[in-house]
């Protein structure tokens, strides 16, 4: 058993050692900029003096290792900064947003990874019938469009034609989790529409690769009915690629929602990053990517860990 | 008499092969009283796998059933909708395959899936399905029987989990077991524990089986009746005791002679030079896993030197040792008065010709893409440098010796049988002319008529030709037929060596002896005897 705390430290270890690199990624790339923080700032009223003396005031004058070192102490002491564009300390306005990505990227994995699944056994009982291939024509077709396109398709079909939900998706920490989740009902269908296929495909295939395998026709020896066959023997020996596909999913919900949340004016980080973006907010951007990469790496974490820890060979040593 | 519990009348059976449908069972009929067992005997190919399945109403993919009947109780299990099948198995139809180690399900516990088949089919509760398991866990004599089933699959040996698989299938008290070759992938040792158990449990619990094997010793000790099978056709159905000792068709007596029929090898052999000399051998894979542990063998010229053992006594690393494919940590290996280098990286051409391997599988020791021309060729031109029509005329004169033809040259492996691959591996060998071949469980997966041929002219060809075999095999019969020297290993180290004299008659070492006795001979009381010594000598 002490074999999972040895490969969580491990991919720990590994985890930091990524977002250091990303991090360096991220601060080259804003150096690799033309112009510089305090030219932004300034902009049209920039002189040579004033452009100098704020480069000195903000540190700029350094060289690039010690803003990057500088900028690294902060970022680990959890100082990330202060936005230029509004000027409020970095933490405050990432907090909220951070929370609403997650709840959305909740209530879509919520949707998503149980009809996932679903389609997938429904697809392996029925395969090579016509439900299978309904399911598979329609997923596929969900994920051929790009999602913006099904945003405003949903957004015609729900909030314009039948006013079932809005098509602005704002929320506020004041509201009631029903009216919540009403707010975010498009985006997370989208959401679901554009990442159902995938996992869903996967845990066909998965469970189709051990169908074959002679515990399943022994299942069948044994009377049991084709739904617990699959259910109960072929999806638990199939789990580890199926983890790891929604896991994958899971970090696209969070990172990926950038172009929804524009779509439907979600307050979410990904809005919050294209704002950032737009208006050269440098250490928004800077943070904002640092978190998204942080996302990436400790999900990735947890689908090594499930998938040891649903796998009884490795679970329960000899 | 009352009505039997299971008839098959005519039963065909179809399977999809090269484009057509080819019959795989032909006219099939038997019948099955309730409390019987009826053995199922024939080499592989000969349908009887099919015919166990098919008596729970199941055809595997690629095969349908063609006409017959199967009549269950009064169910006809062709016609029965799948409903009313799945009701059937389990329940009152339960199987046991012959690899519990696949046809367990890794991810639940052994407990898990012996009360399945019981709560799924409304047979018993949770709870009594338990108390039910563990009582045969006690009577398939499995350790600590109230905790056994909590293990995972993975965590039991191979004879456990057999067992273990033979109380999930009699968890619903069937009437009728189908057993799929049960103890064929595992040791004698392990078999006569898993042979006894099963027929204690059928005994106990009054069911009827079906038993599937390809051999017939096996099935003697278990069977009240034994049907012949050929090429999915019947050869004869007779009381178990008349099939062993007085068999009717030539086919039966050609399957009951193999165990008998050992060719004796000359005696008073006179003392030859050393081809192969293996001295303290020590060898592990990773670290700390200690495979082989101070091994000493000598392989006389133009002899051979059967090294006996079951799965995991090391048997196999000897060979990769001998072939450079595994490093001694200790020991050295000398070829013919000269101390050869580990690493078959590190030897001369000639060397490497001079020691030839043959592999356990034909099928995936043959490259599918080469005819057999060029199969056979490879060595001669590789070792040899032979020019096309030399190298033409050593082929066809090596096929001769193999007792094939040139009709052969033009063919691809997958259009031989599984013998004919067997030769032309040995045919591979030879052309490289040898001094020692070092053949890897050859016979293993050939079924036994075919592994008779194959050591008969492995002898003829010793006799012709002065090679030497190290004779690697868990089979004592294959030992018997074949050896002028034994040596048997156990858990990495030789437990006992000499003489085929020597070593087959008292006094044996207890490992020896274990095995000797545990090869099943040709007699049905031969199980309860050897039971019986066992019980009473501790």
């Amino acid at each position: 058993m002490d074999r999972l705390p040895t490969m969580i430290f491990k991919r720990l270890a590994f985890g930091v050692l990524t977002l250091v690199i990303i991090s360096l990624i991220v601060f080259w790339g804003v150096e690799a900029l033309p112009g510089d923080l305090a030219q932004t700032i300034l902009g049209q009223a920039a002189t040579e003096e004033n452009t100098a003396a704020l480069r000195a005031k903000l540190g700029l004058d350094q060289p690039a290792y010690v803003r990057y070192l500088d900028w690294l102490e902060n970022v680990l002491t959890g100082n990330l900064g202060e936005s230029l564009a509004s000027g409020r300390p970095i933490s405050e306005l990432l907090s909220a947003r951070l929370g609403n990505t997650f709840f959305l990227a909740g209530v879509s994995a919520v949707l998503a990874v149980p009809l996932a699944l679903f389609l997938g056994v429904v697809s392996v009982l029925y395969r090579d019938r016509w439900v299978d291939k309904f399911i598979s024509i329609s997923t596929l077709s969900a994920i051929s469009f790009p999602e913006f396109f099904i945003a405003y398709i949903l957004i015609l079909w729900f909030s314009v034609e039948y006013q079932i939900f809005p098509s602005f998706s704002r929320i506020s920490p004041d509201m009631t989790l029903w009216s919540k989740l009403n707010a975010v009902a498009l985006p997370a269908l989208t959401l679901t529409l554009i990442s159902v296929a995938h996992m869903m495909r996967l845990t066909r295939a998965a469970i189709l690769n051990v169908i074959s395998a002679p515990y399943i026709e022994m299942a069948l020896l044994k009377g049991l009915s084709p739904w617990r066959i699959v259910v109960r023997h072929a999806l638990p020996n199939a789990l580890s690629p199926v983890i790891n596909v929604i896991v994958m999913n899971l970090a696209f919900m969070i990172v990926g929602s950038v172009v929804i949340e524009v779509v439907f004016v979600y307050p979410g980080l990904g809005q919050l990053l294209v704002d950032a973006v737009s208006n050269r907010d440098v250490p928004v951007v800077q943070a904002s990517v640092l978190i998204f990469a942080s996302a990436y790496v400790s999900l990735n974490l947890l689908a090594d860990v499930l998938s040891i820890v649903t796998n009884p060979k490795l679970r329960n040593p000899k | 008499m009352s009505e039997p519990l299971l008839s098959m009348t005519n039963f065909v059976a179809e399977g999809y092969q090269d484009g057509q449908w080819k019959r795989i069972v032909d006219a099939a009929s038997f019948s099955l009283n309730k409390g019987e067992v009826l053995g199922l005997i024939g080499e592989s190919g000969a349908g009887k796998s099919t015919l166990g399945i098919a008596a729970m109403g199941h055809v595997r993919a690629g095969c349908r059933i063609a006409g017959g009947s199967i009549i269950f109780d009064g169910i006809d299990l062709i016609k029965a909708p799948e409903k009313q099948l799945r009701e059937l198995r389990g329940s009152r139809i339960a199987y046991v395959a012959q690899s519990a180690a696949a046809s367990f399900n890794p991810a639940h516990t052994i407990m898990q899936q012996v009360v399945e088949a019981p709560v799924v089919h409304g047979v018993m509760d949770l709870k009594s399905a338990e108390i039910k398991a563990k009582d045969l866990f006690k009577i398939l004599q499995l350790p600590k029987p109230e905790t056994f089933g909590n293990r995972y699959p993975h965590q039991v040996s191979g004879g456990q989990l057999q067992r273990a698989m033979v109380a999930m299938a009699m968890a619903c008290s069937p009437d009728l077991i189908i057993f799929d070759e049960p103890t064929t992938a595992l040791d004698v040792t392990t078999q006569i524990e898993v042979l006894g158990a099963i027929r204690a449990a059928i005994q106990a619990y009054n069911s009827a089986a079906l038993y599937i094997t390809h051999d017939l010793a096996v099935v003697s000790q278990i069977a009240d009746r034994i049907m012949v099978l050929r090429h999915g056709r019947e050869v004869e159905t007779g009381e178990a005791r008349q099939i062993i000792q007085n068999p009717k068709e030539e086919y039966t007596r050609a399957l009951v002679s193999v165990h008998h029929g050992t060719a004796p090898k000359l005696v008073g052999l006179e003392q030859t030079a050393n081809i192969l000399d293996l001295k303290n051998l020590s060898a592990s894979y990773g670290v700390g896993v200690k495979v082989l542990d101070d091994v000493s063998i000598s392989i006389p010229k133009g002899r051979t030197v059967a090294l006996v053992g079951e799965s995991g006594s090391g048997k196999s690393t000897v060979a990769r040792v001998i072939a450079g494919l595994l490093l001694a940590n200790q020991g050295e290996i000398v070829f013919d008065g000269q101390s050869l280098t580990q690493s078959y990286k590190d030897r001369p051409d000639d060397i490497l010709r001079r020691i030839q391997m043959i592999y356990q599988m034909p099928d995936v020791a043959l490259n599918p893409r080469m005819k057999i021309r060029d199969v056979i060729g490879r060595p001669l031109e590789f070792y040899f440098d032979m020019a096309a029509d030399a190298k033409e005329r050593r082929v066809s004169e090596l096929l001769l010796q193999i007792g094939l033809s040139d009709k052969y040259l033009d063919r691809y492996p997958s259009e031989l049988s599984g013998g004919e691959k067997q030769r032309i591996c040995i045919a591979r060998a030879l052309a490289a002319e040898p001094d020692i071949i070092v053949c890897d469980e050859i016979t293993s997966a050939l079924d036994p008529l075919v592994a008779e041929g194959i050591l008969k002219l492995l002898q003829n060809l010793q006799d012709n030709l002065k090679v030497s075999y190290l004779f690697i095999t868990h089979d004592l019969a294959t030992v018997k037929a074949i050896s002028d020297e034994i040596v048997v290993m156990h858990r990495g180290r030789v437990v006992e060596q000499g003489t085929r004299a020597q070593v087959l008659s008292p006094p044996h070492h207890s490992y020896t002896k274990l095995l000797l006795s545990s090869v099943p001979e040709m007699s049905p009381d031969w199980l309860t005897g050897v039971l019986r010594d066992r019980a009473a000598g501790g």
